[in-house]
């Protein structure tokens, strides 16, 4: 009881004092820094779609890497609804946009959620051949959708404007409030919807497909359910990054985001929550803030020169040193909780010496 | 839309195919040979694949009188990149028993780490291939006029099949291998050297890629850090499309990619753009009849 309690304050306590940096950090943009806030922004993005693989990857059990895909289709939504019709003619060049297309218009949030809802409309339409599909075999073939989708919007100019892309995205809304909110809406849904007997059931199949068969979940359905969510999620964090970047190209979309995003949910722990936003803030900040290493340094006694690319060196490096210590992730497939904070310190306080193993 | 070639063109396409599937086909082999010992996707292999271009471009170019032996230098370095990428990224984790999730990542930094270190040692600007006049030149065969390389190809990677399948089921070390795909603890069990094998297997698969690199280097000659990211998805896909785990397979898979992408943009002209559509379409499609690839073996569930 006490321990209850005591967890229930220090919660309230972190998460008023998560808002209050939230608040300071969108205000006061002097201290924080505009370099920083964009990183923040760019942060909670890629939460968003780090969870949105979670839903697939972590909770049900598939191998799916289908998320460049789905992030093309909402951000190519969003940004297609949201340009002005006076900036899309002058954008489309090459291929003149017919003045039906032009005129399409719609508020930034509306635009949003229709980009998320087209996303999960191809997730639907792409889940019934594929969902059927094992293992790695469901890997390929969603890599494989998601680079029909770029080849697709590199080659229909009238529409996506080809390999030029779609620029003047405004991002009039763009700012913490609004990117953190999405981020907050998005783990209350998932977290709640883990709580139900559809996300149960998610859990089941993710521990044996056989076994869930048996106690009779239709698997195809809740796999479908899992990776239309995946999709519209995917949808929203695109649509978002289009707004934030204010440009956006095929080649942002590549299936290599994939394995960005991979990289997120399994160094967070696959299958958690925390783990998965705390993967993206990792690897977002370990990113730019390594960039110094392509700058040159003047250590006094001599000076590196700065090489461009050591920073992708140093960052895959501390990535496999990372993984391989922590092979099931920072936080394994469970929640964070105060009491393993506690746990985890006393540890430290009644062992002091480092445990052998074996 | 639809466009009839001539006798002479499809001739010419067919060769083509032949020369494009038996590259993909060298490559894909690799990626087969390390997902049916580990049953991993190693990201990393397009990277060797790189690497090796890159170590054939510093080896030949200065002095391409002594290419073949050139090559034969390569083939060796890369294999020995090929062991030292499993002893980096795969043997600490395998060693733990880590899911295999881990090691996919472990796969993926790895692939980073090369792709970015060749940008930091060769920086990013294009390299040119050496161009041997011996390979590439070109001679007429009655009214199709080829590069030398669209018969060499062929030859090359059908040659290097039958080694290596000789090698897989005729010889012990074929054998350990078999055995560790086939369940690497009861192989331990009965005294197989399991890491050596699975080394084996690396310096192996990357030899091949090597071969692969080489000769893709001579037919498209530009070289830079990233030249292996679209090869190697699609020599994967190629593996995927065979049935992965399986060495025909892989050079099935390779050759029916290889014709498909040429004979589209032969017979469909006007949608050539859309010529990588036609790859992953294809993988779909058979993906959707026969699951786990035309001759890959179905996995038993174990319940």
């Amino acid at each position: 009881m006490e321990k209850k309690k005591r967890n229930l304050i220090l919660s309230v306590v972190s998460i008023l004092v998560l808002i209050g940096f939230i608040i300071w950090a969108e205000e006061c943009t002097k201290a924080f820094g505009v370099y920083n806030q964009r990183i923040f922004k760019t942060c909670c993005i890629y939460a968003i779609c780090a969870l949105s693989m979670n839903m697939v990857n972590g909770y049900t059990g598939l191998f799916s890497l289908g998320q460049p895909g789905f992030m093309a289709i909402g951000a190519y939504v969003t940004a297609f609804l949201t340009v002005t019709p006076s900036d899309k003619i002058a954008i489309y060049k090459i291929v003149p946009i017919s003045e039906g297309l032009a005129n399409l218009n719609a508020p930034f949030f509306i635009a949003l959620i229709i980009g998320g809802l087209v996303a999960a409309f191809f997730a639907f339409l792409i889940g019934f051949p594929v969902l059927s599909l094992k293992g790695d075999y469901l890997a390929i073939a969603t890599l494989g959708f998601s680079e029909i989708i770029r080849i697709f919007i590199t080659n229909a100019q009238g529409l996506t404007n080809g390999p030029t892309g779609i620029n003047r995205i405004p991002n009039d809304f763009m700012n913490l409030y609004v990117l953190c909110g999405i981020l907050a809406l998005v783990v209350i849904f998932i977290l709640s919807m883990m709580k139900t007997s559809y996300g149960r059931a998610l859990l089941a199949i993710r521990e044996d497909e056989v076994a869930a068969q048996a106690m009779g979940i239709n698997l195809f359905k809740h796999k479908m359910l899992a990776f239309i969510i995946s999709g519209f999620l995917a949808g929203i964090g695109g649509g978002l990054l289009a707004s934030l970047v204010g440009a956006i190209d095929p080649n942002q979309f590549k299936f290599t985001v994939a394995y960005d995003i991979l990289l997120m949910v399994v160094l967070g722990g696959q299958g958690s929550v925390s783990g998965c936003i705390a993967g993206a803030f990792i690897v977002r900040i370990a990113l730019e803030k390594l960039r110094f290493l392509d700058e040159p340094i003047n250590f006094g006694i001599f000076e590196y020169p700065g090489i461009g690319g050591m920073r992708m060196v140093v960052f895959s490096i501390l990535l496999m040193l990372v993984i391989i210590k922590w092979r099931k992730g920072i936080f394994g497939n469970e929640e964070f909780s105060w009491d393993k904070v506690f746990n985890f310190f006393s540890k430290f306080k009644k062992a002091p010496k480092k445990e052998v193993e074996k | 839309m639809l466009v009839i070639p001539t006798m002479a063109e499809l001739l010419q396409q067919v060769c083509n195919g032949l020369l494009l599937g038996s590259l993909f086909a060298l490559v894909a082999v690799g990626y087969t040979m390390v997902y049916g010992i580990l049953r991993l996707i190693n990201f990393a292999h397009c990277d060797i694949f790189m690497m090796a271009m890159y170590i054939a471009f510093f080896i030949v170019a200065p002095d391409s009188r002594w290419w073949f032996i050139g090559f034969i230098i390569v083939i060796a370095i890369t294999a020995i990149l090929g062991m030292g990428v499993e002893k980096i990224a795969y043997t600490p984790l395998r060693k733990q028993n880590a899911p295999k999730i881990s090691m996919l990542i472990s796969a993926i930094g790895m692939s980073y780490l090369l792709e970015n270190l060749a940008t930091v040692l060769f920086t990013g600007k294009p390299k040119t291939f050496p161009q041997i006049e011996l390979l590439v030149g070109m001679i007429e065969i009655g009214p199709i006029r080829l590069q030398r390389l669209a018969l060499v190809v062929p030859i090359v990677t059908f040659l290097l099949m039958v080694i290596l399948l000789t090698l897989i089921n005729k010889t012990k070390a074929g054998m350990a291998m078999r055995a560790v795909s086939k369940d690497l603890e009861t192989a331990k069990l009965m005294g197989i050297n399991v890491n050596s094998t699975i080394s084996f297997t690396f310096a192996v698969g990357s030899a091949i890629a090597g071969v692969g690199a080489i000769l893709w280097g001579l037919k498209y000659p530009q070289i830079s850090p990233l030249v292996g990211v679209m090869p190697g998805l699609k020599c994967f896909v190629a593996a995927v499309i065979g049935g992965i785990g399986n060495i025909k397979g892989a050079v099935l898979g390779g050759l029916i990619l290889g014709f498909v992408e040429i004979m589209a943009v032969a017979f469909f002209p006007s949608i050539s753009a859309y010529k990588d559509i036609f790859s992953f379409a294809i993988l779909i499609i058979i993906l959707l009849f026969r699951p786990n690839g035309i001759i890959g073996e179905k996995i038993a569930e174990k319940v």
